[in-house]
């Protein structure tokens, strides 16, 4: 296991990157902690998988270097970093039986065939392949295959961290919750450094204790899922976590309050602002009130959702959008109002902090 | 109950009657000569397996079969590695991928006679560019059964071997990256990557080139006709020397054939065991 440093990574897969839009990474800072359990979330085209295969040294960065425990591995090639990693595809050695797949690395780098033999044994029996060991790989189901890519990573002693590249894409839907949970079994109990790429936000938020959210090359939010939920630092971070995501509105500041076309909206304290920022309110649909008081709103559509209700609306000329508990009644003359708590205010996207969570 | 009708048929219809035209007719014609015989007065005479017999017992039919099941078998031992290996080496990105393609297709497009022809030229100790050169080297290229031989196995390399080359390149370009790169994180040596990765997906491709490239040698024809004028005889050869006789000719067209669809069958069989697994059911999971 080890700590995984990224220093000033920067990558663009064109020869000669001459503007922004060139670099797939823009730059990224971060440490992943040994032992953590992280997800990199984001859309397609966000970097993520780019990310994973610098670290794995599949790609070499355009700039930045990567360190392991703090050594310099950014040179490295691959087969020495001692990195797992598990492809979306499951990769699999289709001559060879499961446990000749599980011993190939082993025999790749030279390890004693009893030795081989016991790790073997060993991993065999922590995911549960034991009963297939002697089948040959191919026509095995595309979950049974992926377990077996995951568990050539997982014979070589003391792997530096196991990466997974959305690894669940080709796994029935029911499947895709035992694997999961047998992942965090395995975190749990073995304390490897994990990094999971995802583009869904409940595999992230299930999986990992740590949250890292991308968009555009960058990473805007590191977070726990409740952080991620509570304090988007970032409105893509609102739009993208939460369903449906977070409203945001075009806002301007008045002293300690919001304007919201003829209305207002407190805020805890006066923020200070640099410049002149585009400002947008931002406020999840589950802090949104729909009541007969506030600032006056027409009701578009109502979703029933089971156990509760969207509600969409046009106030003050923008789109918002409800949470509407269950039982609760739309009432006649709809006005809408906000939870204090959930209301954040942001800068050119990027969230200011005015305390909003500190007040009553 | 759903009502069952017969009409599906009359769709497959016309492939039946196209299969029955183009071959099984033609094929019957064949089986309905081989045991007859033709009397001077256009007569027809039924002579049961006395044809097959004749061709069986005939030491020509032996000698040539021989010499085709050699020449087929030196043919598919040099063609199929090295055709591997062309496509192993070839660019994956870049000008130079449509350039290599069209190279390796040229002599594909070259009729056989022709081939034939250009080697004969290419060999001919007075002015051809290949027997002067030998010629020059020492070699006295006469044009014995030896020389025909190798002469006969290089230009069928040269003809052929883009064709296992180019099949293998396609299966080799359709495998997935992460094959790859699960390989370099896995610590594969390139031999390694190429015994468990490359070589295996092969598998497919190798089979359709291995059947066309026996099919095809085993009935070579027009090349050594050209190039030797029929020695050593092939079985081809040996059929077309017969041809006046319509039932010794349709006799051993019948053998020709039934060994051809034996190898064959025998070749896929052994190729695609594997494929036929039965997908057993799951284990403990």
């Amino acid at each position: 296991m080890a700590r995984i440093d990224l220093a000033k990574i920067r990558h663009a897969y064109g020869p000669n990157p001459k503007s922004e839009a060139d670099f797939a990474l823009r730059l990224v800072n971060q440490a992943f902690e040994d032992g953590g359990a992280y997800a990199l979330l984001g859309p397609s085209g966000c970097g993520k998988t780019s990310l994973l295969n610098i670290i794995s040294g599949l790609v070499t960065p355009t700039q930045g270097r990567v360190r392991f425990d703090g050594e310099d591995v950014t040179d490295l090639p691959t087969e020495k970093r001692n990195i797992a990693q598990v492809f979306q595809f499951p990769v699999i050695y289709d001559a060879m039986t499961v446990r000749e797949n599980l011993a190939f690395p082993l025999r790749n780098r030279g390890v004693k065939p009893a030795e081989a033999n016991r790790r073997v044994n060993d991993v065999l029996e922590m995911i549960d392949l034991k009963g297939i060991a002697d089948r040959k790989a191919r026509g095995l189901t595309a979950d049974v295959k992926q377990k077996i890519s995951l568990a050539r990573g997982l014979v070589r002693s003391d792997v530096n961290a196991i990466l997974f590249d959305e690894p669940l894409t080709v796994i029935d839907p029911q499947m895709k919750w035992r694997l999961r949970a047998q992942l965090r079994e395995l975190h749990k109990r073995f304390g490897y450094t994990m990094l999971y790429v995802t583009h869904d936000q409940t595999e992230a938020l299930t999986f990992a204790s740590k949250v890292v959210v991308m968009y555009e090359g960058e990473i805007v939010q590191i977070g726990s899922p409740e952080d991620l939920f509570e304090r988007p630092s970032h409105t893509f971070v609102g739009y993208f976590i939460g369903s449906p995501g977070m409203n945001t509105i075009p806002t301007a500041l008045d002293g300690a309050s919001l304007r919201l076309g003829d209305y207002s909206v407190p805020l805890p304290a006066a923020p200070r602002l640099r410049g002149e920022p585009k400002l947008e309110m931002g406020v999840r649909p589950e802090y949104v009130r729909v009541r007969a008081n506030g600032i006056p709103a027409s009701i578009l559509r109502v979703e029933d959702a089971g156990r509760f209700r969207i509600v969409r609306m046009l106030m003050q000329g923008h789109a918002i959008t409800a949470i509407l508990p269950e039982g609760q009644e739309i009432p006649a003359d709809p006005h809408v109002g906000f939870d204090p708590k959930g209301v954040h205010l942001y800068a050119d996207s990027w969230r200011i902090d005015v305390g909003a969570g500190a007040a009553p | 109950m759903k009502p069952v009708n017969q009409k599906a048929w009359f769709l497959v219809l016309p492939v039946l009657v196209l299969v029955a035209i183009s071959a099984v007719i033609p094929l019957m014609m064949v089986v309905n000569f081989s045991v007859q015989e033709k009397a001077s007065n256009g007569q027809f005479f039924w002579m049961g397996a006395k044809w097959y017999e004749t061709v069986l017992h005939d030491e020509k039919f032996w000698g040539a079969l021989f010499r085709s099941l050699s020449f087929s078998a030196i043919i598919l031992i040099i063609q199929v590695p090295l055709g591997v290996f062309i496509a192993l080496n070839m660019p994956r990105k870049g000008w130079g991928v449509p350039t290599c393609l069209v190279l390796m297709a040229l002599p594909l497009l070259i009729p056989w006679y022709v081939v034939g022809m250009i080697w004969q030229m290419f060999g001919r100790v007075d002015i051809g560019l290949m027997g002067v050169m030998l010629k020059d080297l020492g070699y006295n290229y006469v044009g014995d059964p030896v020389d025909a031989w190798g002469t006969l196995i290089v230009m069928d390399v040269w003809h052929w071997t883009s064709l296992v080359a180019l099949l293998s390149y396609a299966g080799l370009v359709s495998i997935p990256d992460a094959y790859y790169q699960a390989a370099r994180i896995d610590g594969a040596s390139k031999w390694a990557v190429f015994r468990y990765i490359q070589l295996p997906k092969l598998g497919r491709v190798l089979t359709i080139a291995i059947l066309l490239r026996f099919m095809d040698s085993f009935m070579i024809f027009a090349e050594p006709f050209r190039v030797t004028g029929g020695d050593p005889a092939f079985l081809s050869i040996e059929l077309e020397q017969k041809s006046e006789e319509l039932g010794w000719a349709s006799a051993m067209s019948i053998i020709f054939f039934l060994i051809i669809l034996a190898i064959s069958w025998v070749f896929y069989a052994v190729m695609t065991r594997e494929d036929a697994e039965p997908a057993k059911p799951e284990g403990a999971l």
